[in-house]
């Protein structure tokens, strides 16, 4: 295992040495002490290595995440795993603003709660949070699943497109074309599967999630749904 | 951009070292905002005194002055030189006089703070610049606020730095901008406020004397501004007793909180939280949009 201290070590040293690790790579374990809140730690990996970060963390941290797992031992900041492709970000405290924005793939674990606009225009990632998420938590979320064991805050989903939220709680208030919708077997599979891969196994009961998604009355343009936009 | 910190003791053996915590702070965050720096700093208060900022343009200028207004005081007045700015203590009946004589017999210098404990200091430059010049690592206090500015409204001057004093022993500074703040101006000029810059957090200040004038609690008249203030912004007021916060609804702006036995801290990131005594351990969490919060003394 390789350790990187950054209260020793420059932030850019760490993130070069993670950009030029080939696929083939043997260092497949990292451990980074003293983040001290610094932005965009372990941000841009293309390998699958394993780093634990032993702190919390500032802005963007593993943002756009190829293939790695990024354990996070504290909480991070805004844009923890914006854009990430693949792999696995696991927070275990709470995360700021933005968590996991524009994901395309790969899957963001937090254990704690996610503050504001989790989810936000998500594309493809899929997010489980243990607490709760803040207000216009998905927005414009265009694919991939949400699921909260908590509750989620104000206008839940506004604008959302095709991606599928799932909400143990309550949601304050729902955005704009954000309905609720039946919870059929294959979303409980699904909820299932997510829940297992984020490591919540048996302990929690998959039926007891509401599911929330579009209501497609926004996608194209209609003068009555003025208002809406 | 623009950076805020915070710090509010609760532990009185933390209370020398007030400053040198504060300045660490501020220094992290010189990066949020490089153009300019301040701070307001609760230190000592004497009976049936109040404490006067002043800043001129010169140390020599506001030196000049001291004679004068220990002679309308009709007491030594306790000058602290502090680059450009003076610190001065005069009885409370004599407060009008003493600002009197400082617009008659030096209309160069300004009153930026006024209370019973607040000293406010701000100056153009790189925060831990501004820091050193005003020798905020040996203030000593109960409680501080700073910024640190990236100027997006209105110019680069000491006048558009923060704090902004909304009245006696408190002041305000601004993470964000207000995008109504014209408007809300000309009503407050036509109330009969005046303001000396084009800045928005000038505005917000402006508005919240205003609200306290017309009777108002602090903590009503931050509740009103999330009804009339229109755009971003995270607020921290000083008082006397303490310091509130207040995000606006959206809340972009981030902004973070850490409470220990010891102290309760504001940063705009946790990386300046980062150097505090047993931050480890802190409860930490993030303001919620929209809430009003407040830390005083008991």
């Amino acid at each position: 295992m390789r350790t990187v201290d950054l209260a020793v070590a420059p932030l850019r040293e760490l993130n070069a040495a993670l950009h030029s690790l080939k696929p083939e790579t043997n260092e497949r374990r990292w451990r980074v002490l003293n983040p001290r809140g610094a932005h965009a730690v372990a941000a841009g990996i293309d390998a699958a290595v394993r780093i634990e970060i032993e702190g919390h963390v500032g802005y963007y941290c593993a943002g756009m995440n190829k293939f790695a797992t990024v354990v996070i031992n504290g909480n991070a900041g805004p844009g923890v795993a914006e854009n990430m492709m693949s792999g696995k970000v696991h927070v275990t405290g709470d995360v700021s603003q933005a968590a996991g924005a524009s994901g395309c793939g790969g899957l963001l674990q937090v254990d704690g709660n996610a503050a504001a606009r989790c989810g936000i225009s998500m594309k493809g990632i899929d997010i489980v949070v243990k607490g709760s998420v803040g207000h216009m938590s998905a927005f414009m979320a265009q694919a991939g699943n949400l699921v909260v064991l908590g509750d989620a805050g104000e206008a839940l989903g506004d604008s959302i497109y095709e991606a599928r939220l799932y909400v143990r709680g309550s949601p304050k208030s729902l955005g704009a074309d954000c309905i609720e919708k039946p919870l059929r077997d294959e979303h409980r599979r699904d909820l299932r599967r997510l829940l297992d891969a984020a490591m919540l196994g048996g302990e929690v009961d998959v039926a007891e999630f509401k599911r929330y998604g579009s209501a497609r009355a926004l996608y194209h343009f209609h003068i009555d749904n003025l208002g809406s936009y | 951009m623009c950076g805020i910190v915070g710090l509010f003791l609760k532990d009185k053996a933390l209370e020398p070292q007030l400053g040198g915590l504060v300045a660490g702070m501020l220094a992290t965050m010189c990066d949020r905002g490089p153009d300019s720096a301040g701070f307001a700093v609760y230190g000592d208060s004497q009976p049936d005194r109040v404490k006067l900022t002043l800043r001129g343009p010169s140390p020599a200028a506001l030196q000049a002055l001291v004679p004068k207004l220990a002679m309308t005081a009709g007491t030594p007045v306790a000058p602290v030189m502090r680059d450009t700015h003076l610190t001065i203590l005069v009885p409370t009946a004599c407060e009008t006089a003493v600002r009197d004589e400082i617009a008659a017999s030096a209309p160069e210098v300004t009153v930026v703070g006024a209370g019973r404990r607040m000293e406010i200091f701000k100056e153009v430059g790189r925060p831990d610049t501004v820091a050193s010049r005003f020798d905020l690592a040996r203030m000593s206090g109960t409680h501080a606020i700073g910024h640190t500015r990236m100027a997006t409204e209105s110019a680069v001057t000491t006048n558009g730095a923060h704090p902004f004093t909304t009245g006696p022993d408190q002041c305000l500074v601004h993470n964000g901008s207000l995008s109504n703040h014209n408007a809300v101006r000309r009503t407050l000029v036509r109330e009969g406020l005046s303001f000396e810059t084009d800045n928005d957090s000038e505005v917000a200040a402006g508005y919240l004397t205003w609200r306290m004038r017309e009777g108002l609690s602090l903590g009503d008249a931050l509740q009103a501004s999330l009804r009339d203030l229109d755009g971003f912004y995270t607020f921290v007021v000083g008082t006397e007793s303490g310091f509130g916060v207040l995000r606006d609804p959206i809340a972009c702006k981030p902004a973070v909180m850490a409470e220990t036995e010891r102290w309760v801290a504001f940063g705009t990131e946790y990386r300046a939280l980062v150097d505090l005594p047993g931050v480890a351990a802190a409860k930490m969490w993030e303001p919620e949009p929209a809430k009003v919060y407040f830390w005083e003394r008991g």
